[in-house]
């Protein structure tokens, strides 16, 4: 072990010369060498260490820009007008602005994530000590860390050592903040390099938060078969106190669910969640429950069932306090990052702060400590729920047909939603007592309720919406497989093989947001297709939710339909958004356990592993927030491309491939030397689809690699072909391209690829061991010394 | 709301905006004028209903007409399969990304185009496609076929009503027939 740096941090220290308190010494950084684990060219790497790597990639990946803005206004010397790739008054580009705005979007993702970890490490150091260990699968789990390990070059054994990393973080991220300055970088590439750079310490951020949550609190340890949860609208108990978490950063949830077992009281006060403090919460506890993705928030609050709402922080609604309000129900904010406008309470006596929410003297107040939050939370649900008596604001079926008849056909509402959904169709049937088109709605709705704010009549749309589907929605009742956190290591080692020789046809990645363009049920759809076709199928935040958001024949849910093993055929949830680098991990360590590449700080040779030779791919459906941003740039530095859905169209840039450019697919081939063509494989690392059809069949395409066996390739090709041929009727015109010998043809298909294949003038071409790293490259036996 | 309004209210675009195409004739005249037309047509020209035939059946008559050469997007292509006509296929954003780069020699390999005719996406995504080509290839013209107005075409259809949308594009049909 080389000890580079050094760090001490005394909490205090009592001697007879002094008290010495809170005494931090940091002299750089602790890395760690061992024979084993030698370290790798780029531990901690800079802002440039990594952009011979990401210029690679964008050589072949070209930016595709679609402006979502015209000019700049983010100086004084503007607006600047940039339309046709003008330049503003600091000579910017149009290019070099939209990559601008998308670095922008990631160090907002990434500071999310970093600062959640840093508020996460230092609430659990506190509660169990710096030594506390990182554990997140005993035995099953030795690489506890595979993206630290990677990015970082350190092996986090303590809590205390998470600090470090974090250190290592901020500083980045700070750095590239800075890049978006007026002045600084002025190249789109350049900028497009920090995003990468962003998305890769954000995917550090997020396992640092996930190992320190899944060690302290006791979470599912890479646990396949991780408990049940009920999930959905109906699985609540309106019968008893409800207590609403929403956010992100889970102890006060924790602190709730802590108060009610330690006084006796858990059964008698329902504790539900929604978005990734609900995944957070069944983690902790099986028995609290999903409501739904983050969009789900204002039905479940308008529909009166929470007694109380506690939010903590990311993707909650900003006038939570508003819709709280309507209907009496008190909110806690919990985090400094979500005050809400609320006096702060942290020191007040806590039956005083109940006193005061129940008898409505205060709309709700910030507590900002988790224990404190528990014991008010469940104190102010057990005295209001008899008084509340479930108050909501939806109205009754004559409110909705009197309201649909004040509707003045003016199309406001459609123009406001992002889905543009046909309300005034819906209205006008409603003012007929119909609200059947009302009921449908509900399918597609986001429920943003841009268009309550559009309508000149003020009529509560979205609660028209709910009320026409009440009967729907106190059907839903799923279940989702708690967040089972890492994959072991020897499930690596099982699929490993099957996964680099492309038998496995491909890991697929459900992650991301709720903004979805036609309802959640097409991610379970997919979900569904895939899993079937025995692809790995993992799941992440709002996506896992949604994933589970179907019924089979016999009332089976897809997460009881599929086993949750990393597996072929296998729907695991991984958990909350900061679970995700459970997924980027699996790949590494497919890279380092199954093929024994070097792990620590060896950044770019396991990216190009994976790009070559591991057909992940990421889905983010619904993609909304700045975190999704980030989280999708950390998978496209490590080589696994992402599919948005088309409202991802608005992150504003596109990373494709171009096919029918020949010279951008030669690879290297390692063993020789020469440089091979390998078809555009994987084709794009950041790709919108207009429908899920679209979506389905590039997912399936992308799963190709240079790397995959005839018998690999000749799976993949099954599918790819399969799912063209069912939603598109008829054959793919680029076969040929993919196609590398006779032996990569489908066995079933021959006839028919084969005919192709000759009118295409195809030729059969070498599988090499491909990589884009001339450094890889073995010299032949007789150039050796 | 004026005729320069997008549809969806908040989607801002400027300061070069599309010119709204009071006449359905102005179509025909920029059809005509081009060397080197395209059209694009989106997924929701198969679930638009025109009244005596779906958006589809008529594009797939434009086409046949002006014989210019036709890219279906996303899953759209089965569609005009159905119906016996077979349209070069690509997703948006390749055929998009494409459009957005004057060295590419178009689907038959003789050059860049220099007139695009869109409709049928999302409102949202098909204001993105445009919005790259505004910025990216001043070669083009661009044309919305689509009822609503979509401000970063060069030239597109105000918001209209289904029926007078309807109008519009028998208007263009007419004249195309007509030879004029
Ligand atoms: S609440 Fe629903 S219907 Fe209203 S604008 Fe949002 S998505 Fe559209
Ligand atoms: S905005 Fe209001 S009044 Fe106008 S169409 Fe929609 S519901 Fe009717």
């Amino acid at each position: 072990m080389s000890i580079k740096n050094v760090r001490l941090k005394i909490d205090e220290l009592k001697t007879r010369m002094a008290l010495i308190k809170n005494l931090q010494l940091s002299i750089g950084r602790v890395t760690e060498e061992t024979p084993e684990e030698p370290l790798g060219p780029t531990p901690f790497p800079s802002l440039t260490t990594l952009r011979e790597w990401d210029m690679k990639l964008l050589k072949r990946y070209k930016p595709y820009y679609l402006p979502f803005c015209d000019v700049c206004c983010l100086c004084t010397f503007g607006k600047c007008d940039l339309t046709g790739n003008k330049r503003g008054a600091c000579g910017l580009n149009m290019s070099a602005q939209q990559s601008r705005m998308v670095l922008l979007a990631c160090c907002i993702g990434a500071a999310t994530h970093i600062g959640h970890a840093r508020h996460l490490v230092e609430h659990l150091i506190e509660k169990f000590g710096r030594m506390h260990p990182v554990d997140v699968g005993g035995v099953n789990v030795e690489v506890e860390a595979p993206v630290t390990r990677l990015v970082c070059g350190v092996k986090p054994k303590t809590l205390g050592d998470l600090e470090v990393v974090l250190d290592y973080l901020e500083n980045q991220l700070t750095h590239l903040l800075s890049i978006t300055h007026t002045g600084q970088e002025g190249n789109n590439l350049d900028f497009e390099s920090k995003v990468f750079h962003a998305g890769m310490i954000d995917q550090v951020g997020m396992e640092v938060a996930d190992l320190a949550q899944i060690s302290a609190y006791g979470f599912p340890k890479a646990d396949p078969e991780a408990p049940l949860i009920d999930l959905g609208f109906g699985v609540v108990d309106i019968n008893k106190p409800v207590i609403l978490c929403i956010g992100h950063n889970v102890p006060p949830a924790i602190g709730i669910v802590d108060y009610l077992t330690e006084n006796g009281l858990q059964g008698e006060v329902e504790v539900c969640g929604l978005c990734c403090t609900a995944h957070d919460v069944t983690r902790y506890n099986p028995k609290a429950k999903i409501v739904g993705p983050i969009s789900w928030q204002l039905r479940f609050v308008r529909s009166g069932v929470p007694d109380v709402v506690v939010v903590d922080e990311q993707c909650i609604r900003t006038d939570i306090l508003l819709e709280a309000q309507k209907v009496k129900a008190p909110l806690i904010a919990a985090s400094e990052k979500n005050c809400q406008g609320l006096e702060d309470r942290t020191n007040d006596d806590p039956d005083k702060i109940v006193e005061d929410l129940v008898n409505e003297r205060v709309p709700g107040v910030l507590i900002l400590d988790p224990e404190k939050v528990g014991e008010v939370a469940v104190k102010v649900a057990l005295k209001l729920a008899p008084k509340r008596k479930k108050f909501k604001v939806i109205p009754e079926v004559k409110d909705v047909i009197e309201g649909a008849k004040r509707c003045r056909q003016c199309y406001r509402c459609t123009r406001a939603c992002p889905n543009n959904l046909p309300i005034p169709e819906a209205m006008k049937m409603a003012a007929e007592g119909n609200l059947d088109k009302l009921n449908e709605i509900y399918d597609e709705c986001i429920g943003c309720i841009r268009c309550e704010h559009a309508c000149p009549e003020d009529l509560p749309i979205h609660s028209f919406i709910v009320k026409a589907a009440e009967k729907k929605m106190k059907n839903e009742t799923f279940k989702v497989r708690a967040g089972r956190g890492a994959i072991q290591d020897i499930e690596i080692r099982e699929v490993g093989g099957p996964i680099v020789l492309g038998e496995i046809p491909g890991v697929i990645a459900f992650v991301g947001c709720a903004n979805y363009p036609k309802g959640g049920r097409e991610i379970a759809e997919m979900a569904m297709e895939f899993a079937k076709r025995r692809y790995i199928v993992v799941t992440s935040g709002c996506a896992a939710m949604s994933a589970g958001t179907y019924k089979d024949e016999d009332g089976k849910t897809p997460y009881e339909i599929f086993p949750g093993y990393f597996d072929a055929g296998g729907l695991l949830n991984v958990g909350s958004c900061v679970s995700n680098p459970h997924i980027a991990g699996a790949a590494i360590k497919i890279a380092s356990i199954f093929a024994k590449r070097k792990l620590m700080g060896n950044y770019e040779e396991i990216a190009d592993y994976v790009l070559n030779r591991v057909g992940a791919v990421g889905v983010a459906w619904g993609a909304m927030s700045q975190k999704a941003a980030s989280i999708a740039s950390g998978f496209w530095r490590l080589g696994v491309p992402v599919v948005v859905g088309p409202h991802g169209i608005k992150y504003r840039r596109m990373l494709l491939g171009r096919a029918d450019k020949e010279e951008d697919w030669y690879v290297y081939d390692a063993r020789t030397g020469e440089k091979v063509y390998v078809g555009p494989a994987p084709e794009h690392l950041f790709y919108a689809a207009e429908t899920k059809e679209e979506a389905m069949v590039m997912i399936a395409k992308l799963c190709m690699r240079p790397n995959d066996t005839t018998k690999g390739r000749a799976i993949k090709l099954t599918h790819y072909i399969d799912l063209h041929k069912r939603l598109y009727g008829t054959m793919p015109e680029d076969i040929h391209l993919f196609v590398r010998t006779l032996a990569d043809v489908p066995i079933t298909m021959k006839d028919e690829i084969v005919k192709i294949l000759e009118e295409k003038g195809w030729k059969e071409r070498p599988i090499p061991d491909p990589t884009l790293l001339p450094r890889l490259i073995r010299k032949r036996k007789e150039e050796q010394p | 709301m004026s005729m320069g309004d997008p549809w969806q209210t908040a989607e801002i675009p400027g300061p070069k905006k599309a010119l709204v195409m009071t006449k359905p004739e102005i179509v025909t005249a920029m059809i005509k004028r081009a060397k080197r037309p395209i059209l694009i047509v989106g997924h929701r020209a198969a679930e638009i209903d025109l009244g005596e035939e779906l958006l589809i059946d008529y594009l797939i008559r434009f086409a046949k007409k002006t014989g210019i050469p036709v890219v279906a997007t996303a899953h759209i292509l089965g569609e005009f399969l159905k119906r016996g006509f077979k349209p070069a296929h690509m997703p948006a954003v390749n055929i998009g990304s494409r459009l957005a780069d004057p060295e590419w020699q178009g689907l038959d390999g003789k050059g860049q185009y220099d007139l695009v005719l869109l409709v049928g996406m999302q409102y949202y995504f098909e204001w993105l496609i445009l919005s790259s080509l505004k910025h990216y290839a001043p070669y083009l013209k661009t044309i919305s076929l689509d009822n609503v107005y979509q401000p970063h075409a060069s030239w597109s259809f105000p918001n209209l009503s289904m029926g007078k949308w309807k109008e519009a594009l028998n208007v263009v049909m007419q004249k195309l027939e007509g030879g004029t």
